[in-house]
């Protein structure tokens, strides 16, 4: 789960780490007022969207009177921002957040995730402050300062130090900066963090290590024991049609494609989804409906689907198991029973009882194209689309 | 002889008079499994599918000797569970539960090490199908009469998609020596090359299949494993070819998020290790087919 920038500063300045003073806001009015209750004679107008790359995007601007500030905010409020993170249809600006400016003297990069082949957490820095870290370790790779840290204990100060040193930060600052990352890797271990980024982390013309712009993920794994996270959940950054499944307990990713997809298990659901692809077809979304395919999930699923107004043809593949496939196919003549597909239908069942399945299938009056393997399937579909 | 399990493996359940603990322990049952009893806090003392119910892992191996167990225990108390387990002498854990916070699992692993390698229990999971070894003894959830008993290792995260490679092979008259779920999250017990480490020091299996998925370094480390230490051959499929960048594509460790991690960069890399590289995920069984014959194995 991802949270807006202001959410993250928030928690992180809980940890010790400091950020330039800033606050919410949600009109221009309101954007005038904060800017000078903020004070000072320049101020950042940052659009808070999930979101990375929202500078090249024009989502934030540089203002130099409370009167820029409201018509900064008038420009951005309600408008969608499309970065090259987003996709085309970009995410929608409901919150604004207003910043002091920094005068800046470096800028740095500070990350934290889980390693997965050492199965620690690793703290990523390095000097080039500003770039991603995709980009940073494309072209300065040489400046990338990696530490693992043991979880049991937790980061120590010397590390901490290291880090700071390595980035190249001048001795009387030093345990400032060690604090800020201590603290990052506090919010990260003590939340069920999965990502903390501050990109940049500058040093100041004041001597001051802020954390200008800071993105954190969280487990969803764990929302069960973070009420707090949980609670900053916006989900007027999430796609509509993911949050419709996720609130029903699908796994649910949608795409650019038009062959709609309903399978059983993850992996068999990426697996469709490249044989579709093979077939020179596109899928539009990927959907796993769980391991035991219930009728129930069966309509639900044929709900969502037909929500997605990019669908032309709909591929059902379910594999068996423990359930059975003559169960799955009354699930399927259930749901169509209670829900009208316009778009031609692809089945594909394999499994236990697949013979009792697709006689269930064929004798009821559902309008369908049967197919036997994965590729059968994926070749019908990309067919039926004409 | 298989990896892991074999016919008199004795079967502790963990979560075992839950509703889903009942059902995969009658299954499990059903098949021919050593189930020997099972734990659920509180419950001691109890019988539940005419076994005896403990509180406690270490009264149950006390008890019943057994070696091994299967956790369904809900994702809050997995990974306590899974400690138990291992504190108590338990050689094999696998864990089923699908939703375990990853510092959970991270804090297991750094539990464990605790234990000098002979002592240390070997965790499969969580988020998996489990382990079959057909004809023998079923420690899982999957359907076992797709499974036909044979000499093939297969290693997969997804659980389906290992349904469906049992299936493809059994249609090809290919059978499995064990089958191994590892399961889809991101920090998880037993990685492909552990798996495939046990499967090159099996007398009975002759090949191994992975399968693979975006995300996380797992499959190219055992292809390289592969390439340094195995004699036998190792056939790959990787899903997630039109997998977006950046998106959890329902296992929580299906995501790219490094160089090495999409499906086509793992393809090549595996490659370069010289894996079989299954070309779509409907031709696993035939490719297998076709790397016995080109090694005279059939």
């Amino acid at each position: 789960m991802d949270i807006h920038e202001y959410q993250a500063k928030k928690i992180l300045s809980d940890f010790g780490v400091k950020i330039p003073t800033g606050g919410i806001v949600y009109s221009p009015e309101n954007a005038e007022n904060k800017a000078r209750e903020i004070g000072g004679s320049k101020w950042v107008v940052k659009a808070q969207v999930h979101s990375g790359a929202r500078g090249k995007a024009g989502g934030i601007i540089i203002c130099n009177s409370p009167l820029e500030v409201a018509d900064a905010t008038d420009k951005l409020l309600g408008k969608k921002l499309i970065t090259n993170q987003t996709g085309p249809e970009g995410k929608i600006i409901n919150r604004i957040y207003i910043e002091e400016a920094t005068d800046i003297k470096h800028e740095l990069y500070l990350g934290l995730v889980f390693d997965r082949s050492s199965e620690s957490i690793m703290v990523v820095a390095s000097t080039e402050g500003g770039m991603s870290v995709e980009e940073i370790s494309k072209e300065k790779p040489e400046t990338i300062i990696r530490s693992k840290i043991e979880v049991a204990v937790g980061i120590q100060q010397f590390q901490a130090r290291e880090i700071a040193f390595g980035l190249g930060i001048e001795s009387k600052l030093i345990s400032r900066a060690a604090n800020t990352i201590i603290g990052c890797y506090k919010a990260f271990s003590e939340l069920d963090a999965t990502m903390v980024e501050v990109n940049p982390l500058v040093v100041s013309h004041q001597d001051e290590i802020l954390a200008l712009d800071c993105k954190m993920s969280f487990d969803n794994n764990a929302m069960f024991r973070r009420d707090e996270i949980a609670e900053l959940r916006d989900k007027t950054q999430e796609n509509s049609n993911e949050v419709y499944a996720s609130d029903r307990g699908m796994n649910y990713v949608s795409l650019d494609g038009n062959i709609g997809n309903i399978i059983n298990g993850a992996g068999l659901a990426m697996a469709s989804m490249d044989m579709i692809k093979l077939a020179g077809g596109e899928p539009a979304n990927f959907l796993d409906v769980g391991g035991g395919a219930t009728p129930e999930k069966i309509v639900k699923a044929f709900k969502l689907i037909s929500m997605d107004t990019k669908v032309e043809v709909i591929l059902v593949n379910i594999f068996a198991g423990i359930n059975r496939c003559d169960w799955v196919a009354e699930g399927i003549v259930q749901a169509l029973s209670k829900i009208e597909i316009k778009h031609p239908l692809v089945i594909r069942l394999a499994g236990t009882n697949v013979e009792k399945g697709n006689e269930i299938l064929k004798k009821s009056n559902i309008n369908y194209i049967e197919a036997s393997t994965l590729e059968d399937a994926a070749n019908k579909a990309v067919k039926a689309l004409g | 002889m298989s990896i892991i399990i074999h016919k008199n493996t004795k079967i502790l359940v963990q979560g075992f008079t839950g509703k889903i603990g009942s059902f995969h322990a009658e299954e499990m049952i059903k098949y021919g499994s050593n189930v020997v009893g099972g734990v659920t806090p509180g419950k001691g003392g109890m019988t539940h599918l005419n076994l005896p119910v403990f509180n406690t892992v270490k009264e149950a191996v006390d008890q019943t000797g057994a070696s091994t167990s299967i956790l369904f225990v809900p994702p809050a108390f997995a990974a306590d569970s899974a400690m138990e387990a291992a504190d108590a002498g338990i050689k094999t854990c696998v864990a089923i539960t699908d939703g375990i916070p990853s510092h959970d699992m991270v804090k297991i692993k750094r539990y464990m090490r605790r234990y000098p390698k002979d002592k240390k229990m070997g965790l499969v999971g969580p988020n998996c199908a489990g382990i079959i070894s057909p004809g023998k003894s079923m420690l899982g959830i999957m359907p076992g009469h797709i499974y036909k008993e044979g000499k093939i290792g297969i290693v997969s995260r997804s659980g389906t998609l290992g349904y469906e490679a049992a299936q493809q092979l059994k249609d090809l008259e290919i059978g499995v020596s064990t089958s191994v779920g590892i399961g889809g999250d991101p920090i998880n017990g037993s990685s492909f090359r552990d798996i495939i480490e046990k499967f090159e020091n099996d007398d009975e299996t002759i090949a191994v299949l992975m399968i693979g998925e975006i995300g996380g370094p797992q499959e190219v480390e055992a292809g390289k494993f592969a390439k340094e230490n195995m004699s036998k051959p190792v056939i790959a499929y990787i899903a997630g070819l039109t997998a977006p960048k950046g998106r959890v594509m329902g296992h929580a460790g299906a995501i790219v998020s490094a160089y090495g991690e999409s499906a086509i960069e793992k393809v090549e890399l595996l490659k370069e290790c010289g894996v079989t590289i299954s070309k779509n995920p409907s031709v696993m069984g035939e490719t297998v087919k076709k790397v016995l014959v080109e090694n005279n194995l059939n």
